[in-house]
């Protein structure tokens, strides 16, 4: 395949970024799209000029950690994988393929198309945990009853890898796909209830003080979503806060 | 919770703004079934155009909630928007928005403008003109002046034109607004599906029904 490459290039976080353009030849259907951009970073680097940052970690779809806005679209135009598990088959010979990093005032931008997702992270430490005392003779968790269908959802919600594909899709650059995948597995559990009114309190308020945007209800996310998680969850993160804002 | 904290959430503005909204489609409502009387029975439209305008519960408790619903419900679409404008100071160079959402659902800005900017003229055409009979003039009671008052001004084609475009930009509104409504004050189960289809009804039936009442009265009056 032939392809012409448009790259956000940006040298650092305060640097002014610019597309630069690229011919690729060379490429098989058959590479992941990270696998084509290896491809592009040994012949920059091999003509001497910085190779394109980008981030990326396990590859198979679990970590999170690859991002990229591919045409118009968070991890590209498949449905249900992150960017590390989309394929060139997806694209056609000849094609002009626009690669920008995740935008987002809470994701500033590193260099090239890395982008600073920590805030997430403030945001799980904020309350996305269950407080558990593991010294003596802890309970086994598999000893408390669940019903089938909330420990199903529960997992639902726990697939989320926290890649922040939905930010970056979302018109409003809102996190709360993520914030309600993250509030909604633990407040189905026994174990999460406990502490399900301080969690969604503490979460929303960090997820507004990092800057993100609000969530108008585009269903944008879910489409993008490499992990297809559900609106459900927003619906649900939204009661949950009513509920525990009128408990006080 | 602090209740200053609770008031600056962005889920309690989403909940809101969702809960204005739902005001605003009952409202909506009324007006369209008081609105249709006038296309089957004009005496039954000034009738109950006369008990609205008259009856004080409507008068001086109903609407002034109505326009305090109406101004939070557009100042609140701003401040939102203009909030979740500057959380993305950097746009993409290339988007493509219509690959996961619907057109109705990115631009609902747009068509509240439109629909807000259709408000002013409608309380213009209508309401200012009735706040002025009723107590700058001080008129008598005529029970029977409201039907010619609404058939008088669809006469201009430029006007009814406005209405009808307008209508369809509050359809659009509506093919979002109304099950995005549910959805931010937590709505979403088994009966949701039915809520959507019902939406939609209601986002197609209400508008339209509005632009057939406007285009009966400029073709028959």
């Amino acid at each position: 395949m032939k392809l012409t490459l448009k790259i956000w290039r940006q040298k650092n976080a305060k640097a002014k970024g610019e597309i630069v353009e690229y011919p690729l030849d060379g490429i098989e259907e058959d590479m992941s799209f990270l696998e084509m951009l290896d491809v592009l970073n040994e012949g920059l680097i091999n003509k001497g000029d910085l190779p394109v940052s980008f981030d990326h970690d396990c590859r198979e779809g679990i970590c999170g950690s690859c991002s990229l806005y591919i045409n118009g679209e968070a991890h590209g135009p498949d449905r249900g994988v992150p960017t590390c598990q989309l394929h060139m088959r997806m694209f056609k010979d000849g094609d002009t393929i626009y690669i920008e990093p995740f935008r987002a005032k809470a994701f500033p931008v590193i260099k090239d198309l890395v982008v600073d997702r920590s805030a997430f992270d403030r945001i799980q430490h904020a309350g996305g945990f269950v407080s558990i005392n593991t010294s003596g003779k802890p309970t086994d968790a598999n000893a408390i009853p669940i019903p089938k269908h909330d420990a199903d959802r529960a997992f639902d919600a726990a697939t989320c890898i926290g890649c922040g594909a939905c930010v970056a899709s979302c018109k409003n650059s809102s996190a709360m796909l993520f914030v309600s995948a993250k509030v909604s597995q633990y407040a189905l559990l026994p174990q999460g209830k406990v502490e399900a009114a301080d969690r969604v309190l503490n979460m929303v308020a960090q997820m507004d003080a990092e800057g993100f945007g609000n969530c108008t209800n585009t269903g944008a996310c879910e489409v993008e979503c490499p992990k297809g998680i559900s609106l459900e969850n927003i619906a649900r993160m939204n009661r949950e806060y009513l509920s525990a804002s009128l408990k006080g | 919770m602090a209740k200053s904290a609770l008031l600056k959430s962005s889920i309690a503005k989403k909940v809101a703004m969702a809960l204005s909204g739902l005001f605003l489609i009952l409202f909506l409502a009324q007006h369209f079934f008081i609105n249709s009387t006038s296309v089957f029975s004009p005496d039954t439209f000034n009738s109950i155009s006369h008990f609205m305008g008259n009856n004080p519960l409507v008068q001086f408790v109903i609407q002034p909630i109505l326009i305090v619903g109406v101004i939070f419900h557009f100042v609140m679409g701003f401040v939102l928007d203009f909030k979740n404008r500057s959380a993305r100071p950097i746009n993409y160079i290339k988007n493509n928005g219509a690959a996961n959402s619907s057109w109705a659902s990115r631009n609902m800005i747009v068509s509240g403008a439109v629909v807000l900017a259709f408000i002013l003229l409608h309380f213009y055409d209508f309401w200012v003109p009735e706040m002025v009979y009723k107590y700058v003039e001080v008129n008598p009671l005529n029970e029977t002046r409201y039907f010619a008052e609404l058939t008088h001004k669809f006469v201009s084609p430029v006007r009814t034109g406005i209405y009808c475009v307008s209508f369809l930009l509050l359809s659009l509104h509506l093919w979002h607004g109304f099950n995005s409504s549910f959805q931010s004050v937590g709505f979403n189960n088994k009966y949701s599906r039915s809520l959507h289809t019902l939406g939609y009804a209601f986002a197609i039936v209400v508008p339209f029904g509005f632009i057939f009442i406007a285009l009966f009265h400029h073709f028959n009056h």
